[in-house]
């Protein structure tokens, strides 16, 4: 089909940050398909030189509001690592129960604020306070919860403040976390098996797209990674945390200020569906059957489907945070002060999974605890080759669609990678020209 | 007819925003006497026309500069929202360092690929009629000042240090805990959040109008860091306001 077609889409809205969906097509041969990420670059690696390992984790959460736990946590480890810093058993549970609150709240956030209203024809999930009222109040109480995690263990769910180099400044009270848990047990579990119906049901609006690619997550051998762990590659194995450069490969590329990255092909997929095709017999059961129930299979390479694997993932979070309070409360919480003396001096890096995916933190201090070099490699620059090619492959098949719908198409899919531009740098717009 | 309201965010990490989706418990309530028309991280919705316009992040590109200059045009009411916004909070750290090095750090040999200007905050660009500060905003912060301009009312201002918050809450001083902390020359109305929660405060919601600054590194180094520790540390959210 010869068809002109030219598709500028500025400024993507529900999405982290600023980002242009970019298509071109010329007598039915398509020129260019891609993302441009037009956010004002941040300069935080130029920043963090000079600083002191006491300010790297208060700095680096401000990369990104929505991310900003993951990336504190990562600073933290990436920092301790660098300072031979010995960390409790304590401290790394209540940053796993951290990370469970973290994720919940991304994950019901994207799925029902950001994704859902494009299943439902709305532009935003507020006209669907007047028509699905039931669900809206389920999505707040859920994302309450969630951020309620992070408002008592770290103090403040939006740029924790309790969690520093070698431990936390406050421990929280058995009360505060058997309150969590009753929450968890009686509000959001019900919640979730509710929000489980409620993707079954808009999974017809989900587009049928395939493209198997590369899938990059973290891997551990007694859980299902999030905290920590080995670099998994779909296509070639394990690869651990201190080799990242080798699969990260970053690249300046002109149409982004977020740098893209490749491994063993042009591109890879980091995320939800990159964590559930590597580490799904990991997840609980009921998260497992719950995939099942939406439809999600292991080895899944439809990118929609990222939502899906975020809603079973929230699941997974809210089932393994009760298991992760029993245990605190079990051998009781003890009123531990960060251990802030370093053995060592030199370079550290901390890997973690983050809502959006694979996060790298990587520094190097002098002999007085200064910053002398940082980088950072965040998820959603990781998953921008990747969309590219998924772009490519994708507006050849629904060109007989009108230009509306393959608009809606490509700005799902995006929304699909939950981007965050901010974290990159920032993201989204899609102009057609015809 | 209600108040117009639209969100805008510059360079920033959009928490500020993501805190008014995080007041799940109030944010219906809000819709009801306001109409949110603009909204890019939440909402597809455009709007010609703001009463009131809150703007996230810091102006840090020629392109952020043409857009301020749009949505002042078209607003009533802007309000700076967050330090980034106030007076270009943790972005404005790279104004300290040359600005060459700092795109040569990021970007190698590509670094005149991508304009860049120094942060600035947005009153340095457009006028600003409020501000709600910290890093992120503070939600009660926020709430009080909409509800004041959707009264008609003025807004309250803080200008006491976080000590004073902080004592009202009898918590032990950091200092004697072997911390060195911002409070007492910084902005308060967070309710000495950070202290509250054992951790020293950053001066993230900026430096009181009126600053003993030399008696602050004073008392700083009397505690153990160093000259240049101590004020870097007092430039980490205020590099646009300090001079030292």
């Amino acid at each position: 089909m010869s068809r002109d077609l030219n598709i500028n889409v500025h400024h993507l809205t529900r999405v982290e940050g600023h980002g242009n969906i970019v298509v071109n097509m010329k007598e039915g041969v398509l020129e260019t398909a891609h993302l441009s990420i037009v956010e004002p670059p941040r300069f935080f690696e130029a920043m963090m030189k000079g600083r002191s390992f006491h300010e790297a984790a208060i700095i680096t959460s401000r990369i990104c509001g929505i991310c900003s736990l993951g990336h504190q946590l990562t600073s933290l480890v990436a920092t301790e690592d660098a300072l031979g810093l010995e960390i409790s058993e304590q401290t790394v549970l209540l940053r796993k129960l951290l990370i469970h609150g973290a994720t919940l709240q991304s994950n019901v956030l994207h799925a029902y604020f950001l994704a859902a209203p494009d299943f439902l024809n709305a532009g935003s999930v507020f006209p669907l306070i007047a028509t699905h009222k039931d669900v809206v109040l389920r999505a707040l109480r859920m994302k309450r919860l969630a951020n309620d995690i992070g408002d008592i263990v770290s103090g403040r769910a939006v740029h924790p403040i309790t969690p520093v180099p070698g431990g936390f400044t406050r421990i929280p009270e058995k009360a505060e976390l058997l309150e969590i848990k009753r929450r968890l047990l009686e509000e959001a579990l019900p919640d979730g098996v509710e929000t489980i119906e409620t993707m079954k049901s808009l999974a017809g609006a989900i587009p049928q797209f395939e493209r198997e690619t590369e899938y990059i997550s973290l891997k551990h051998p007694e859980e299902y990674a999030l905290y920590q762990g080995d670099i998994f590659s779909s296509d070639s194995g394990s690869v651990p945390v201190h080799n990242y450069l080798d699969v990260t490969n970053e690249f300046i590329v002109e149409h982004s200020t977020s740098k893209h990255t490749k491994y063993n092909r042009s591109s890879y997929f980091v995320g939800a569906l990159a964590r559930w095709n590597n580490n799904s017999s990991q997840m609980v059961d009921e998260a497992q059957a719950a995939a099942e129930a939406m439809g999600l299979k292991p080895n899944c390479h439809n990118p929609y489907m990222n939502t899906i694997a975020q809603v079973a993932e929230a699941v997974h979070c809210i089932l393994d945070s009760v298991r992760i309070i029993d245990i605190l409360i079990e051998k009781g919480l003890k009123n531990e002060k960060p251990n802030q003396t370093p053995t060592r001096y030199g370079r550290g890096v901390g890997s973690n999974e983050v809502p959006r995916g694979i996060l790298f933190h990587d520094y190097t201090y002098d002999n007085k605890g200064n910053i002398v070099k940082a980088n950072c490699i965040i998820p959603t620059g990781q998953n921008l080759a990747n969309i590219d090619d998924d772009m490519k492959k994708l507006v050849p098949e629904i060109m007989n669609k009108s230009k509306e719908e393959i608009t809606l198409d490509l700005e799902m899919l995006v929304r699909a990678y939950d981007p965050c531009i901010s974290c990159s740098v920032h993201m989204l717009e899609v102009d057609f020209i015809e | 007819m209600k108040p117009q309201v639209a969100f805008f965010d510059f360079t920033s990490c959009e928490g500020c925003q993501l805190n008014k989706l995080n007041l799940e418990n109030d944010l219906l309530d809000i819709l009801k006497h306001v109409d949110i028309v603009e909204f890019r991280e939440a909402m597809d919705d455009k709007a010609d026309h703001y009463d009131i316009a809150f703007i996230e992040g810091s102006i840090s590109s020629p392109s952020c500069v043409e857009r301020i200059h749009d949505i002042r045009r078209r607003s009533d009411i802007l309000v700076a929202l967050g330090s980034c916004a106030v007076n270009g909070g943790i972005n404005a750290m790279k104004n300290l360092h040359p600005i060459d090095e700092v795109r040569e750090t990021v970007y190698g040999k590509d670094k005149y690929l991508f304009a860049t200007l120094p942060a600035m905050a947005v009153s340095s660009v457009v006028k600003v009629d409020y501000e709600v500060r910290g890093c992120p905003m503070n939600q009660q912060d926020f709430l009080k000042l909409l509800i004041a301009l959707v009264l008609g009312k003025q807004a309250p201002k803080y200008n006491s240090p976080v000590c004073v918050e902080c004592k009202l809450k009898e918590n032990e001083c950091l200092y004697n805990r072997g911390m060195v902390c911002l409070g007492p020359v910084t902005r308060g109305g967070c309710d000495a959040l950070c202290p509250s929660f054992g951790q020293f405060c950053t001066g993230c919601r900026g430096i009181l109008s009126n600053p003993n600054l030399d008696g602050m590194l004073e008392i700083m180094t009397n505690h153990g860091i160093s000259l240049d520790e101590a004020k870097k540390r007092m430039l980490l959210f205020n590099s646009n306001e300090v001079q030292l």
